[in-house]
């Protein structure tokens, strides 16, 4: 085949047809092509831009993920990096005997157990979702070339975590033999410093307790972290949310009054306070730091249903948390057409709300910090293992969830908690604390219920730390919660 | 000592494709004369045969076979005697095409001996037959005049080649695309759409009045709505876009455009609604890891791969791309991120747009209407795919399951992607004909109609 060199017959033709085309022409496309090359400019931006995006903020999330076999191959090139405290002190870390073969050690036995998890029979915690960091290596390149031609494992990445080892072993042993939740965190910056889970297990000896961990017939779950995962009622805890929603309801709330004798009735529904105490005259601070059940049953019945619910879904219910070691949904099911009864017990926080102490902890840490919460997070900092940093994680806002005038209404009332209501252990302390109380009724049968504080203190030159403490089945929040947080604050602040 | 080479390639390569895909965008700059366009298009060869020769090198001393390197060979001589096909007989060729195809090819390539050696054999050879089926096309379109006379053939045989597949079609992962003839199984669809383009171009060549434009509109409406019911999403997708694009530059109605987006979205909504393989695919898109052990188990394999391989990759032969069902056709991409890295992904995705601008300029460009319109329709139906297939596997759109041009696995597409690309330097050397050529893109082109 061989192509005219000089197309004069074309060329000719070409030049007729266009002196007669240029008659008739119309307008140029010119407009329309413009759009269309920007319209698909902007998808295959928007495309680029969406793979960068997964690539810095969303690939952790699949790294990481259990299912990803990939992170198990690099096991064979890596050591195992170590995860530390705030302090440097060891949380996990790998051994390697003399033959070569490797065990992960955690020297502080049980009282990590959940938050930095295992790492045999699947993987849990931290050692789960930081995964992929623990077994990257960044060490030195030449290092790394020389143990790839020797064919030597390189040493993996430590992750330096924002946990505290003496604030975790202060609220753990506070927690004593009691189940259930501490968490302790910065307000200001979102870091974790503590956060215990009972009942426990011991992360070294999991490989041979495997088998009777999964059987357990107590149905403690052991291997659940419950400050992240662990779903309560919160009981009177969550009278912050019934308040805050009639204050935004009734700019005059400061005029609210009840008389308290002990019990609420609406209907056939009669609730009762705690111990069936009677409170007399009260306004709605003082109904908030007596934690009156009876008050807040009649609150409750004058509040707007669907604005109750916006509210509560604006304050993080049903919806996951901003929290990136996962955690479960709190739920609010509260519906328009609820009856009386339903509205009564959800406005002293039972019937069927249940919360996560993770999502209290932010709740209480956002009052405490002017209204935004801070994202919660657990890592400061990756290192190569000669401390060299590889990335830091800096504090992140998550979103401002309370307004300012409210969040000072809020500390307000929370401080009337500590100095004239339920957590008056708190009071006259070298600290300001803030805080509420809460006991959660967990079972229609028996009177038990699940002891609950949530809170935050105050002193000047130290930076402010808040609590989400839930101690299972022991009794009033006052006697059995408060205690706890004492001991945290104390701790922390003497 | 082979993983340092591999670890070292890996850098390697991403530099020399960087270097190729900048070139790309470096010859659009106004002021390149002839000399240094042809300057830039030989640096792009050196750099694609670098990345050729370095790439074959991993493999073979990974798979430490001969035949690889026999294999190697055999694809340098073909990439030399397809340029050199072009360049001696269709002189005013652009190059750039030229070039992307290649490249886009060799990536091809080289992906596929590394996933499956008897895949990429056969691959090569259907390379080969699409190279010297589709090398008479750009003499055809210069020369042959009859193709815009046979407008409602290309309508009714593409109509009725959609039918046969959605009554005999083979069901491909919930969607009917293809059918087996003496044992070699074609999607039509991939042809359909180039006829498709060829209708729709003829029909608003001869008239754009409202009329005209309702009947031709109920073609077109026929061909999505038996993709749809084929359960072709992908497929039906691409025809509908491709269609009212046509039909706003043809008209050049900015309602008709406004007003066919929003119908397809209408349309996309009823199609949630309807059917149940449609919210099985958002919801997989949405929430991936929830649905992992079913239909999400693609996609989140195909993050891990893209998430796992970081910016800079993992390296040849480092990652397991094999774990992505059906990684040879629909989830190549997620391949290359995976091993060759995101740097490298992210020019892959450059290269693929500036063929696409290659397309709309040259589109622009045409005097003759009818090869504009055909231009045009042409890119978008190349440009669209591309994107369907990236934003799929990425997770940034649901996934429609269609494959990337020129470097997945399977003849049909492979053959019509050919197809589209000589058809597009038929008309660029057509274009010449017609007179002066201009590479800015502001100048004034002229729409006709006799």
């Amino acid at each position: 085949m061989i192509l005219p060199k000089n197309p004069i017959r074309h060329t000719n033709k070409n030049k007729k047809q266009k002196s007669k085309k240029i008659q008739k022409e119309k307008h140029s496309q010119n407009k329309e092509f413009t759009v269309i090359t920007y319209i698909f400019l902007g998808l295959f931006l928007a495309l680029m831009a969406y793979f960068v995006y997964f690539q810095v903020f969303k690939s952790q999330t699949f790294i990481n993920n259990s299912y990803n076999k990939r992170i198990d191959a690099f096991a064979k090139k890596v050591v195992r990096g170590e995860i530390l405290d705030r302090n440097k002190n060891v949380l996990a870390d790998t051994k390697i005997s003399s033959s070569g073969t490797e065990t992960r050690a955690y020297p502080y036995n049980d009282l990590f157990s959940q938050v930095v998890g295992f790492s045999t029979n699947g993987k849990s915690g931290l050692e789960s979702s930081m995964n992929f960091n623990l077994l990257s290596s960044h060490a030195p390149l030449l290092e790394r070339a020389k143990n790839e031609f020797q064919g030597n494992k390189s040493i993996g990445d430590n992750v330096i975590t924002t946990l505290d080892v003496d604030m975790q072993k202060t609220a753990y042993k506070a927690l004593g033999n009691n189940d259930g939740a501490v968490i302790v965190m910065e307000p200001s910056t979102g870091k974790i410093l503590a956060m215990v889970s009972k009942p426990d297990y011991d992360p070294n000896s999991i490989e041979k307790e495997w088998n009777q961990i999964i059987k357990n017939k107590d149905n403690k779950s052991v291997l659940i972290n419950r400050a992240t995962q662990g779903l309560y009622p919160p009981g009177s805890t969550f009278k912050i949310f019934t308040t805050l929603e009639y204050i935004r309801e009734n700019k005059d709330y400061g005029k609210y009054q009840f008389d308290c004798n002990g019990s609420f009735t609406q209907g056939d529904t009669t609730i009762h306070c705690y111990n069936n105490e009677k409170h007399g005259k009260e306004n709605l601070e003082e109904s908030f730091a007596q934690s009156c059940n009876s008050s807040f049953a009649n609150i409750g019945l004058t509040l707007k249903i669907s604005s109750f619910s916006d509210l509560c879904n604006s304050l993080l219910f049903n919806q996951e948390l901003p929290y990136e070691f996962g955690s479960s949904k709190s739920s609010f099911k509260l519906k328009e057409k609820a009856s009386d009864s339903d509205i009564m017990q959800t406005a002293i926080g039972q019937g069927e709300t249940v919360v996560t102490p993770l999502h209290m902890a932010m709740i209480t840490s956002a009052i405490a910090n002017n209204g935004i919460l801070m994202k919660p997070y657990l890592v400061s900092e990756i290192q190569n293992y000669q401390g060299a940093t590889v990335k830091v994680y800096q504090p992140e806002e998550s979103q401002k969830l309370i307004s300012s005038d409210e969040t000072k209404i809020m500390q307000k009332f929370m401080k009337s908690v500590v100095t004239d209501g339920t957590g008056e252990k708190l009071d006259n302390q070298s600290y300001d604390a803030y805080g509420k109380t809460g006991s959660a009724e967990y079972t229609d049968t028996d009177k038990s219920s699940h002891a609950w504080f949530v809170g935050y203190a105050h002193q000047a030159g130290k930076t402010d730390i808040s609590v989400s403490i839930v101690v299972e089945g022991a009794g009033s929040g006052s006697s059995y919660a408060v205690p706890i947080a004492k001991k945290i604050l104390d701790e922390y602040y003497d | 000592m082979i993983t340092i080479f591999v670890e070292l390639s890996k850098y390697l390569l991403i530099i020399l494709f960087a270097l190729y895909t900048y070139e790309c965008f470096a010859v659009f700059r106004r002021k390149n004369d002839e000399w240094k366009r042809n300057t830039i298009y030989n640096k792009q060869l050196l750099f694609m045969f670098l990345i050729h020769a370095d790439a074959f090198l991993v493999i073979f001393l990974m798979e430490k076979e001969w035949d690889i390197l026999a294999f190697y060979g055999m694809q340098v001589l073909f990439l030399i005697v397809l340029q050199a096909g072009y360049r001696i007989l269709y002189k005013r060729s652009n190059r750039l095409l030229l070039n992307n195809m290649s490249m886009l090819l060799t990536i091809g390539f080289i992906m596929m001996s590394r996933l499956d050696f008897l895949k990429a054999e056969r691959q090569f050879i259907i390379v080969l037959i699409s190279a010297c089926i589709t090398f008479l096309i750009p003499f055809i379109i210069e020369n042959i005049k009859l193709l815009r006379n046979m407008t409602w053939i290309y309508g009714g045989v593409g109509l009725a080649m959609l039918l046969i597949v959605a009554i005999l079609g083979a069901t491909s992962y919930g969607a009917k695309i293809s059918f087996t003839i003496a044992g070699i199984t074609l999607q039509p669809t991939e042809f359909v759409k180039i006829l498709f383009v060829f209708f729709i171009a003829g029909r608003f060549y001869i008239s754009t009045e409202f009329k005209q434009i309702v009947i031709t509109s109920a073609f077109a409406a026929a061909h999505v709505l038996i993709l749809a019911a084929s359960k072709d999403l992908g497929g039906a997708l691409i025809f509908f876009v491709v269609y009212i694009v046509m039909l706003y530059v043809a008209s050049q109605h900015l309602y008709y455009f406004v007003a066919g987006i929003l119908g397809g979205c209408v349309a996309s909504v009823v199609a949630y609604k309807i059917f149940s393989h449609v919210r099985v695919r958002v919801i997989a898109w949405r929430t991936p890891l929830s649905v992992i052990n079913k239909e999400g188990y693609q996609i989140c394999q195909s993050l891990f791969a893209i998430g796992t391989g970081g910016w800079f990759g993992l390296g040849l032969y480092q990652g397991m791309p094999k774990t992505i069902p059906v990684v040879e056709q629909d989830f190549m991409f997620s391949a290359i991120a995976e091993e060759l890295g995101g740097v490298f992904a992210i020019c892959l995705i450059m290269v693929c747009v500036s063929c696409f601008f290659m397309f709309i300029n040259i589109a622009l460009q045409m005097h003759d209407f009818y090869y504009k319109l055909v231009a045009l329709g042409l890119g978008v139906v190349y440009g669209f795919q591309v994107f369907l297939t990236l934003g799929g596997v990425t997770k940034f759109i649901p996934s429609t399951g269609v494959t990337l041009p020129f470097v997945s696995y399977g003849g049909s597409s492979m053959l019509a992607t050919f197809i589209i690309f000589s058809i597009i330097q038929g008309l660029y050397i057509r274009r010449q004909d017609e007179g002066e050529i201009d590479d800015d893109f502001t100048k004034k082109s002229y729409q006709t109609y006799e």
